[in-house]
């Protein structure tokens, strides 16, 4: 579904993506896992059609990307981004939210459609004339999760989308997320620093550092730790809390 | 033995158009020099604890406490000259993001060298020397380098470090630190977890360790305290964490994904 040969990106002078290769089959998930700055996100954002000026190939269910791509090319692919209280226009309401994309895509009979995201990511129709700040953070990122989806898009992005919620918050959406992509059949990338986070949705991940994959393996083999990079194994050992042993040594 | 720091029905509210906002409602704790977690979700009064502790509330804030006692020092009798004097100097506090709690504009030597002359009279040479000293201590490698920086050239791993820096300039005993590693990445997040268990190991100094992450605490402080809607639902050795019994407790352990 996703095939991403030899990405690279640069901003400036400086080299964020030193070429990335990958591919997530149909109804797969693939998990990207990194620190701030690996180019995590940039991956995303280069498959989302965000960034103008990228080199490599890259080609979406057997169609390739180029750097113009027609609308209808866009409606296969939606994302979710990290901060429920920046992503959602303060002062449209979540009804307002929901219908500009359809309105963008022409397609017809917005009420329903709307209708039915919310009532997907299990927001009631109460919720449909409220503003973004009478929600909580976790209603914001259902609203989010419900924009994205109210397009019936293939493939689903999501660049960190629990990180800045509670735990028991981020639990409840990631339930929700893994409950939509089986009932869809969604091809899912989801970016995150949280290895416990990616194993929850993915089956594949790839550890990238400074702009390239140091190791791609699958969540089984990550949970039995038969990992070979030695950043993958700290990262592997960081997840599994503080160590004083571990962590004097890296001192 | 006398507790470091006493804390007995510890309320705190907020005053807002719409009435008060209790934040706290009634805490009681005790510490000695030890690592004591503070581990709770947002709005819970964990953060609010920390500040109360050293008045760093806004003026809308209403702090009543049977007791809340420092070092035998009772700190709601402490006028505001002396509680500047203990900010900084006897007791410490990081904050989660470098970013905003350095100066920007100021070099990170600068910032060291004030805390030393404010707190310990030293002249400008003895405070360099000093300001040199701590960021060695915090293993920084190049404290030269570090010193004539300015926050911004620095990574956040490295920004805590110089925080921590600061806070340790004056030898305080007791360190209350919010949320120091949920910035920074995780690898360098156990770095700067290992020399804030070293100085409390090595100088007998108390943490408050003020954090939503469970796991983390439970792996790194010695005891726990569980907060939900400004009360403290449970208290427990960091390590028998799992075996907790309240409620809300397992519910947040639940909450956790696990690999």
């Amino acid at each position: 579904m996703i095939e991403a040969e030899d990405l690279t990106v640069s901003f400036g002078r400086v080299a964020a993506l030193r070429g990335v290769s990958f591919h997530v089959e149909r109804g797969g998930s693939f998990g990207l896992v990194g620190e701030s700055g690996s180019g995590k996100t940039t991956v995303l954002r280069v498959v989302a059609g965000l960034i103008p000026d990228w080199g490599g190939r890259l080609s979406l269910a057997g169609e390739t990307v180029l750097a113009r791509s027609p609308r209808r090319f866009h409606r296969r692919l939606q994302m979710v981004f990290q901060d429920p209280y920046g992503s959602l226009h303060p002062r449209h309401t979540v009804d307002r939210i929901l219908a500009e994309p359809l309105a963008i895509h022409r397609l017809p009979d917005p009420e329903r459609r709307i209708a039915r995201a919310l009532d997907d990511v299990g927001l009631g129709p109460a919720f449909r004339f409220r503003y973004p700040h009478q929600l909580s953070g976790g209603q914001r990122q259902r609203v989010a999760i419900a924009r994205a989806l109210v397009l019936e898009p293939e493939i689903l992005l999501l660049d960190e989308p629990t990180s800045a919620l509670d735990v028991s918050v981020q639990a409840e959406i990631l339930k929700l997320l893994v409950r939509l992509k089986v009932e869809r059949g969604l091809t899912t990338v989801l970016v995150s620093h949280n290895l416990a986070v990616v194993a929850m949705l993915c089956d594949r991940i790839a550890v990238m550092r400074e702009g390239v994959v140091v190791e791609e393996t699958s969540v089984s083999a990550l949970r039995e730790e038969r990992v070979s990079h030695p950043y993958t194994r700290q990262l592997l050992a960081a997840s599994r809390g503080y160590d004083p042993a571990l962590a004097r040594r890296d001192l | 033995m006398n507790p470091l720091l006493e804390v007995e029905d510890l309320h705190i509210g907020f005053r807002t158009d719409r009435g008060v906002i209790e934040a706290v409602r009634g805490i009681s704790f005790a510490m000695g020099r030890e690592k004591l977690g503070i581990v709770g979700e947002s709005g819970s009064g964990k953060s609010v604890t920390g500040r109360a502790i050293l008045r760093l509330l806004p003026e809308n804030a209403a702090v009543v406490a049977r007791r809340l006692v420092f070092d035998g020092l009772d700190l709601q009798k402490v006028g505001a000259r002396e509680m500047r004097a203990i900010r900084g100097g006897r007791i410490g506090m990081v904050l989660q993001d470098p970013k905003f709690s350095l100066n920007p504009v100021m070099r990170v030597g600068g910032q060291i060298e004030e805390a030393a002359r404010i707190h310990l009279g030293l002249s400008r040479k003895a405070a360099r020397q000093r300001g040199l000293e701590m960021l060695e201590a915090v293993r920084i490698r190049d404290p030269e380098r570090v010193f004539a920086a300015y926050p911004h050239e620095l990574s956040g791993g490295m920004g805590q470090r110089v925080m921590i820096a600061i806070m340790l300039v004056a030898g305080p005993d007791l360190l209350i630190a919010d949320e120091p590693t949920s910035a920074l990445d995780v690898t360098v997040q156990m770095q700067v977890l290992a020399i804030m268990d070293e100085l409390v190991t090595k100088r007998g100094m108390g943490l408050v360790f003020i954090s939503h992450d469970l796991p983390l605490v439970a792996s790194f402080c010695d005891r726990v305290l569980v907060m939900y809607r400004g009360e403290i639902v449970e208290t427990c050795r960091a390590d028998m964490l799992d075996k907790a019994t309240h409620p809300y407790t397992k519910r947040l352990l639940e909450a956790v994904p696990v690999l």
